[in-house]
């Protein structure tokens, strides 16, 4: 079995790319059901496809590029692919190192589909290693998400975000999240647009997609993150903004609004690329952290290529004690005796075969976590004729 | 013995105006505008003890204690991390105006036996003082401008800077407390012209077209770019002002 991860993410991939091949939740779980054994995580920061085996996957990701994407989506096999995906769900990939949406879309992609063993071990730890790193490092602490990062950059603008009005497009999980972030700074979420109209916790008031150029001239933050395929906000919708600034937040893929409203006077415009660039700078105090969530990233790693290896011995330590308990078994039944005599020795010789087994059982899985497992699992094999059955 | 103390003002304001344009050595900087302005604060008291009437009615004392004035303005928020590039704008011209007052001789012990004391500390020390925080609010709204320009490009350091909208209302307040100042300097200065039936010069004209223009800031509170082009537009007047002052209005 060969695990194989193929993806872009924003190391590599501009947001116009990006936005072309992120699915949603349900398109996701189709496509990896499509490849066969596989788990399909895609967010506005990257698209990947986990497979063990079954079809190249780079495929199906060109397909929803619309174009080649050789020297720009990234592939790597088994402890490679298994260590990329712990560092994605430590939040060690992510734009903002640390973050702690990915754990839950990484859960969240692995729950959509059925998996194998391997891919069920390998997300499974992954998931470990994400609580892991939160709980024993102090990297997670300080909030450090897109959303986060989206709030500060209001504050920067407005010094004091107490008694600001925001104005919300979309009602998604980041959505509220950065909602959260806002309201934890003292502005109020007065409108939440989306296509349902749906209201929030966070007691904004709902208006259709239609009346947010009408809401736009009553807030100072706008923040969207919708799934919508288009443009929701032209620039010529936005009201002149002359004496209070009006701050635009898009963290969709694909991109919400406008680009040209970062042109319009009393306007600024930050989306997902942009936001890379701010938290880079902010990231200095969690680098310690970081490098101990890192350390523990490669213990995980080892710990998953020592069961990765251990799976090439497994097989000939199945046929070693098949053989031996039916060596057991055959000489067992020549013996005449009464049953209780029989209960004894069944007892008996099963103890001495499993004290037999015990040791090298332990030798070959840690050769096999080392480099000589294939060599010893053929030298039993050879030694005992397991092959010649 | 008094002018040994201007070496240790300068280094220390010297120092603060190199160090300021590395984020590494800020906080160097930091300290040089506190030991220098401590000692300039040592300079001017030594200058009032031993002078028997308002020490800094020259062009060029009056330069001495503005510098004094703009560098404790400063100081009293502007040495935040955050602030370091007001620093930048700040100190080497403070550390400028420091040189040119003692070229003029205005860190010598002295004083101008033309006005009494009471006149030339209401007059030219309300009207520096006030110049002084015209001044800090000129570089704040420069700051302004600038990091709103850094906003418009979606520059990466942004968070290091102080927030836009503190630095708007930072502006507007230091003009806020500064023109009272300027209202009472002006006023001494009207109150000596009248006793002397004299009328306004050109200097002063300038300095009440200053007023009219900080006390129509303060009443309208533009936002934005505007508030920031009027606190420079107002401190270009300044900057005229200070110059004619220096070409003898005290003479």
């Amino acid at each position: 079995m060969t695990l194989t991860v193929v993806g872009i993410s924003h190391h590599v991939a501009p947001v116009e790319l990006r936005e072309r091949v992120t699915l949603d939740a349900d398109a996701a779980a189709s496509l990896a059901r499509d490849l066969g054994d596989a788990v399909c995580l895609s967010t506005c920061n990257r698209t990947e496809l986990y497979v063990v085996d079954g079809e190249d996957p780079l495929a199906s990701l060109e397909q929803l590029a619309g174009e080649p994407l050789d020297g720009i989506a990234y592939r790597l096999h088994d402890e490679a692919a298994a260590m990329h995906l712990f560092r994605v769900a430590a939040g060690l990939d992510s734009l903002v190192p640390g973050e702690g949406e990915i754990l839950g879309q990484v859960r969240d992609a692995y729950e959509a589909v059925e998996t194998g063993p391997l891919l069920d071990r390998v997300f499974r730890q992954a998931l470990a290693v994400g609580k892991r790193v939160r709980s024993e490092t102090a990297i997670g602490e300080s909030p450090a998400s897109v959303s986060s990062a989206a709030a500060a950059l209001a504050a920067q603008v407005f010094g004091d975000l107490k008694g600001r009005r925001a104005l919300l497009i979309g009602a998604g999980r980041i959505g509220e999240l950065a909602a959260a972030n806002l309201s934890s700074r003292g502005a109020e979420i007065a409108y939440v647009a989306n296509r349902s109209a749906r209201e929030l916790r966070f007691g904004g008031k709902a208006i259709g997609l239609d009346e947010i150029p009408a809401a736009l001239a009553d807030v100072d933050v706008v923040i969207s993150s919708t799934s919508a395929p288009e443009t929701i906000l032209q620039a010529d919708l936005v009201p002149s903004r002359r004496r209070r600034p009006l701050f635009f937040i898009d963290i969709a893929v694909p991109r919400d609004l406008d680009p040209a409203i970062q042109e319009l006077d009393g306007c600024f415009l930050y989306d997902i690329d942009d936001l890379e660039a701010v938290v880079a700078e902010t990231l200095a105090g969690r680098r310690a952290e970081a490098e101990r969530a890192e350390q523990l990233v490669a213990e995980e790693a080892e710990r998953f290529r020592s069961w990765r290896a251990s799976l090439d011995v497994v097989p000939t330590l199945a046929s070693l004690r098949a053989y031996a308990e039916e060596i057991r078994s055959s000489e067992l039944a020549k013996v005449r005796v009464s049953d209780d005599e029989r209960r004894t020795l069944e007892s008996v010789t099963q103890q001495i075969l499993n004290k037999l087994l015990h040791l090298p059982t332990v030798r070959m899985k840690e050769a096999a976590a080392g480099t000589n497992g294939a060599t010893y699992a053929d030298a039993v094999r050879h030694l005992f004729g397991l092959d010649d059955e | 013995m008094i002018e040994l103390l201007f070496w240790p003002a300068l280094l220390g304001y010297g120092e603060a105006a190199l160090a300021y344009a590395s984020p590494r050595t800020s906080r160097a900087a930091t300290w040089g505008v506190r030991v220098g302005w401590l000692a300039q604060t040592a300079l001017l008291a030594l200058q009032a003890a031993r002078a028997d009437g308002f020490p800094w009615g020259s062009w060029s004392g009056s330069l001495n204690l503005f510098v004094w004035l703009v560098v404790g303005a400063y100081l009293i928020w502007g040495c935040r991390p955050r602030y370091r590039l007001l620093g930048l704008g700040v100190m080497p011209l403070a550390a400028a105006l420091f040189v040119v007052s003692r070229v003029g001789g205005g860190t010598r012990a002295g004083g101008n036996a033309h006005y009494s004391n009471l006149f030339l500390v209401l007059h030219v020390g309300f009207v520096l003082a006030a110049f002084a925080g015209f001044t800090l609010a000129a570089a704040l709204a420069a700051l302004y401008l600038w990091e709103e320009d850094r906003l418009k490009r979606r520059a990466a350091d942004i968070l290091r800077l102080p927030p836009l909208g503190t630095l708007e209302r930072l502006t507007w307040r230091t003009i806020l407390v500064s023109l009272p100042l300027l209202t009472l300097g002006l006023a001494a200065g009207v109150v000596r012209l009248r006793q002397e039936s004299k009328g306004l010069d050109a200097l002063e004209w300038l300095t009440l077209g200053t007023w009219l223009l900080y006390g129509a800031f303060v009443v309208a509170r533009p936002a934005g770019r505007r508030a920031a082009y009027v606190a420079l537009g107002g401190f270009a007047l300044v900057i005229v002002a200070r110059l004619a002052l220096s070409a003898g209005h005290f003479a």
